[in-house]
C-alpha cells in the first residue's frame, strides 16, 4: 500500500474565546498589555478558595432557539467561539466552496457538558429523574460538543469529539490532517471547548494540584494550577493563497502514570522530536514555544528541563496559563492560537504572574514579553493519561 | 475520493456479558451455538498490577481485554501498536460517582475516581501496562462511536503504515444518568487493523457516503437481542460480517448525514 506523505495544510481561519479576550484582537491586547484574565473562583455554590479563568456572561446568553437541544454550559461557549473573528462565516464560505459533506468537524473536550449532569443531579425530581429542562440525551454524552459544531455549522461530513484530557484539542490537528491527506475530507474545522464545572474544580482540588492564589507557570514557588474555560476553532485547509501553515505534529504516550508526567518526560521528548521530523525542522529554527506551563509542581519541573536540554537559548519559551488559566481541553487549542498571534503580530507573549523562575529552567523561558518576526512556533500540551501532543505552525515559505 | 485504501483485519476481539469472547460470540452470531444462559464476570485486566486489577474501573477491565486479546489474534506486540479508544459514553459509573458526589459532599472527591473519570482512562491503562510510547486517541461520537473509531485507525493504517489497535467499549449505566444515558451489560470490541501483506489476509475496505439512517444494516443475528441495549450495540453489524468466513458488506453511520460503507473481503 502506497502511504501518502504529510504535506502541510493552511489555517485559514482561527478564532479564541478565553477568559483574557474574546476573539483574536482582543487576545492580543490582552497579551500585549499583560492584563490577566484570571478572578478569583466564584463559580458553583461552594466555591473553593482558588483563582479561575471564568468567561463573562456565558448565564446570561442562552443559545439560539434552533439550538435548544445542545443548551448548556459548554455549547454556549461554543457559540461564543463560532461567532466569533466571523468565524462560522468563514465556514459557510468553504461550505460552499466544498460542500457540506467534505469539512469534517474534529473537536476536542475534556469534560464536555458533564456540568449539566451535575446541574441535574443537584435537582434530581424526587422520583430519581433529571428535571424535565435537562432529559435531552445529547447533553449528556461527550459528543455533546461535537454533534453541537457540525449542527451550527450545517455541515454533514464525519464528526467526532476527541477526549484525551489535557492534550484533547491539540490532537485534533493530526487526526484531522491525516482524514485530509486520506482524502476523506478537503477541510476540517478543528478547535475545542472546555467550561469550568465541579468535576475538574474539586477534582484537581482532590489531588492537591488547584493553587489558592494566581498560578505562576515555571515559579521556584509555584503552587499549582487554576482552571480556566474557552473555546477556539481553525478551519485547515489542503490548498489556500494565505494564512499561517501546520507545518507538523508529535504524539506519544508516557506509559507511567495516570496523573503525573513521566519524571524523564520520554513521552514528551518523543512528541517534540516527532513534530520536528514531520516538519522537516530543526530546534534551531524554532523561534518561539508555547509551553503547556500548567504551574503544576511536576509538569513545569519535567517540561523546563526538556526546553533547557532540546533547544538553543536564542529560542523563546512561555507559559500563558498566567492570562488564561489552564483550560484543559481546551488548553491545546487556545495555546495554538496564541502561537498563531505570535506568528502573525511578531508579539512573543512572555510568562505572566512569575516572579522568580525555578532553576530548572534554561534562557529559553522567558517572563518578559518580545516584539521579534516569529517564523516558526511549537505548542506543547500534556496530558492525564499520560498523552502528549506537540504542533508546528509557521508563516511565510513552507520550509 | 471518499475511499480508503484496503487495510488488514489481522485481530478481532469481542466481549459481552452474555457472549464472553470472540469464539463464542462469533458462533452464536452464525447460529452454530445458543448463547451461556449465565451472565459472565468481568474480565480480569491482567496487564495491570495486581493491586490495580480490584480497583480498575469496569471500563479498563473491558477495554484491556479486548484490545489484549486483539493483538494476540494478530501475533502483533501490543508495546508496537498505535491505539485508538473510543467509547459512546466513558465510564458511567464514575460519572454517577462524580455527579452524586459533587451534588452532596463535593470536598470529599476520590482523586482515585477523578483521574479515573477522563475519556481516556482506559488508554492511559493500557500504555502504562504495555509500555508502549506509541500514539493513542481516545473518542467519542454518540451512536456513530464505534464507525468513528474504525475509521480513524483504518485511516492511520492507510497514512502512515503503522499497525493500529482499535479498541471500543461501553458499559452499564447507574443512578440517574442512566435515565438519560442507557447502557447494560459490558461490551467491548477490538480489531488490529495494518498495511494489507497478502491476498489471503482478511482485507477491509471503507468508503463514505451520503445518507440517512435509513440505510444503515440492521444487525440481524441471534446476537442481537442480547446486546441491544448496551450503547455500543451500533458496532454489532460488523461483527456480524466479520463473523462469516465468506466477503460482506455493511453500511454504519458516521454522522446523522454521513455514511460507513464497509466491504470485508
Amino acid at each position: 500500500m502506497a502511504q501518502q506523505r504529510f504535506r502541510p495544510l493552511r489555517v485559514t481561519a482561527y478564532t479564541v474565546c478565553t477568559a483574557a479576550g474574546i476573539g483574536r484582537a482582543a487576545t492580543l491586547t490582552a497579551l500585549d498589555q499583560r492584563r490577566s484574565g484570571l478572578t478569583r473562583n466564584d463559580f458553583g455554590p461552594s466555591p473553593l478558595a482558588t483563582w479561575i479563568g471564568r468567561v463573562p456572561g456565558l448565564e446570561q446568553q442562552a443559545l439560539p432557539a434552533e439550538w435548544a437541544e445542545w443548551e448548556c454550559r459548554n455549547n454556549r461557549l461554543a457559540w461564543r467561539g463560532l461567532v466569533a473573528d466571523d468565524f462560522a462565516e468563514v465556514v459557510a464560505a468553504a461550505r460552499e466552496r466544498y460542500g457540506a459533506e467534505r469539512i469534517a468537524v474534529v473537536i476536542g473536550t475534556s469534560t464536555a457538558s458533564i456540568g449539566a449532569s451535575e446541574d441535574a443531579y443537584r435537582r434530581l425530581e424526587p422520583d430519581g429523574r433529571y428535571p424535565a429542562d435537562l432529559r435531552r440525551p445529547i447533553v449528556h454524552t461527550p459528543h455533546s460538543l461535537g454533534d453541537f459544531v457540525q449542527h451550527a455549522l450545517a455541515l454533514r461530513g464525519i464528526a467526532v469529539t476527541v477526549a484525551t484530557a489535557c492534550s484533547s484539542s491539540a490532537k485534533v490537528f493530526g487526526q484531522a490532517e491525516r482524514l485530509i491527506r486520506a482524502g476523506l475530507a478537503d477541510a476540517a474545522v478543528v478547535g475545542g471547548v472546555d467550561t469550568l464545572c465541579g468535576s475538574t474544580l474539586f477534582g484537581f482540588n482532590s489531588l492537591e494540584l488547584i493553587a489558592s492564589e494566581r498560578c505562576r507557570p515555571f515559579d521556584v514557588a509555584r503552587h499549582g494550577i487554576n482552571i480556566g474555560e474557552a473555546a477556539g476553532f481553525a478551519l485547515l485547509e489542503r490548498e489556500a493563497e494565505s494564512g499561517a501553515w501546520l507545518l507538523g505534529y508529535g504524539e506519544s504516550s508516557d506509559a507511567h502514570h495516570m496523573s503525573s508526567p513521566h519524571p524523564e518526560g520520554i513521552g514528551a521528548r518523543r512528541a517534540v522530536h516527532d513534530a520536528l521530523e514531520s516538519a522537516q525542522l530543526t530546534p534551531a529554527s524554532i523561534d518561539y514555544i508555547n509551553l503547556h506551563g500548567t504551574a503544576s509542581l511536576k509538569n513545569d519541573e519535567v517540561e523546563a528541563r526538556l526546553v533547557a536540554d532540546l533547544f538553543p537559548s536564542r529560542t523563546f519559551a512561555s507559559s500563558t496559563k498566567g492570562w488564561t488559566g489552564h483550560t484543559l481541553g481546551a488548553a491545546g487549542i487556545v495555546e495554538a492560537a496564541i502561537s498563531l498571534i505570535a506568528l502573525d503580530n511578531g508579539l512573543l507573549p512572555g510568562t505572566l504572574n512569575t516572579e522568580q523562575l525555578d532553576p530548572a529552567c534554561g534562557p529559553q523561558i522567558r517572563r518578559e514579553n518580545e516584539q521579534r518576526r516569529v517564523q516558526r512556533a511549537l505548542s506543547f500540551s500534556f496530558g492525564f493519561g499520560g498523552s502528549n501532543s506537540v504542533l508546528a505552525f509557521g508563516r511565510g515559505d513552507v520550509r | 475520493m471518499s475511499e480508503l485504501p484496503s487495510v488488514a483485519i489481522e485481530g478481532v476481539a469481542f466481549w459481552h456479558t452474555r457472549l464472553p469472547g470472540w469464539t463464542i460470540a462469533r458462533a452464536v452470531m452464525c447460529g452454530e451455538q445458543d448463547a451461556p444462559a449465565a451472565s459472565a464476570a468481568r474480565p480480569t485486566p491482567s496487564l495491570l498490577a495486581p493491586t490495580e486489577r480490584r480497583r480498575a474501573p469496569d471500563t479498563v477491565a473491558l477495554a484491556l481485554e479486548v484490545a489484549a486479546r486483539a493483538c494476540e489474534a494478530a501475533n502483533r506486540s501490543p508495546a508496537q501498536l498505535r491505539s485508538v479508544f473510543a467509547s459512546t459514553y466513558g465510564d458511567l459509573g464514575i460519572s454517577d460517582y462524580m455527579c452524586a458526589t459533587l451534588a452532596g459532599t463535593p470536598t470529599l472527591i476520590s482523586p482515585t475516581k477523578f483521574h479515573n473519570s477522563v475519556h481516556n482512562a482506559a488508554a492511559g491503562y493500557w500504555t502504562i501496562g504495555t509500555s508502549s510510547h506509541a500514539s493513542y486517541t481516545a473518542i467519542s461520537a454518540y451512536r456513530y462511536t464505534f464507525a468513528s473509531a474504525v475509521l480513524e485507525a483504518a485511516t492511520q493504517v492507510a497514512c502512515d503504515g503503522q499497525p493500529v489497535v482499535c479498541v471500543a467499549f461501553d458499559v452499564e449505566s447507574k443512578g440517574p444518568l442512566g435515565t438519560v444515558a442507557p447502557s447494560r451489560g459490558l461490551l467491548g470490541a477490538a480489531l488490529v487493523l495494518a498495511a494489507l501483506r497478502s491476498e489471503s489476509q482478511r482485507g477491509l475496505s471503507l468508503r463514505i457516503a451520503q445518507g440517512s439512517a435509513a440505510d444503515i444494516t440492521p444487525a440481524r443475528s441471534p446476537a442481537a437481542p442480547l446486546v441491544a441495549e448496551n450503547a455500543l450495540a451500533p458496532c454489532l453489524p460488523f461483527f456480524e460480517v466479520l463473523a462469516h468466513s465468506m466477503s460482506g458488506n455493511v453500511t454504519l453511520a458516521l454522522s446523522d448525514h454521513c455514511l460507513l460503507h464497509a466491504q470485508v473481503s
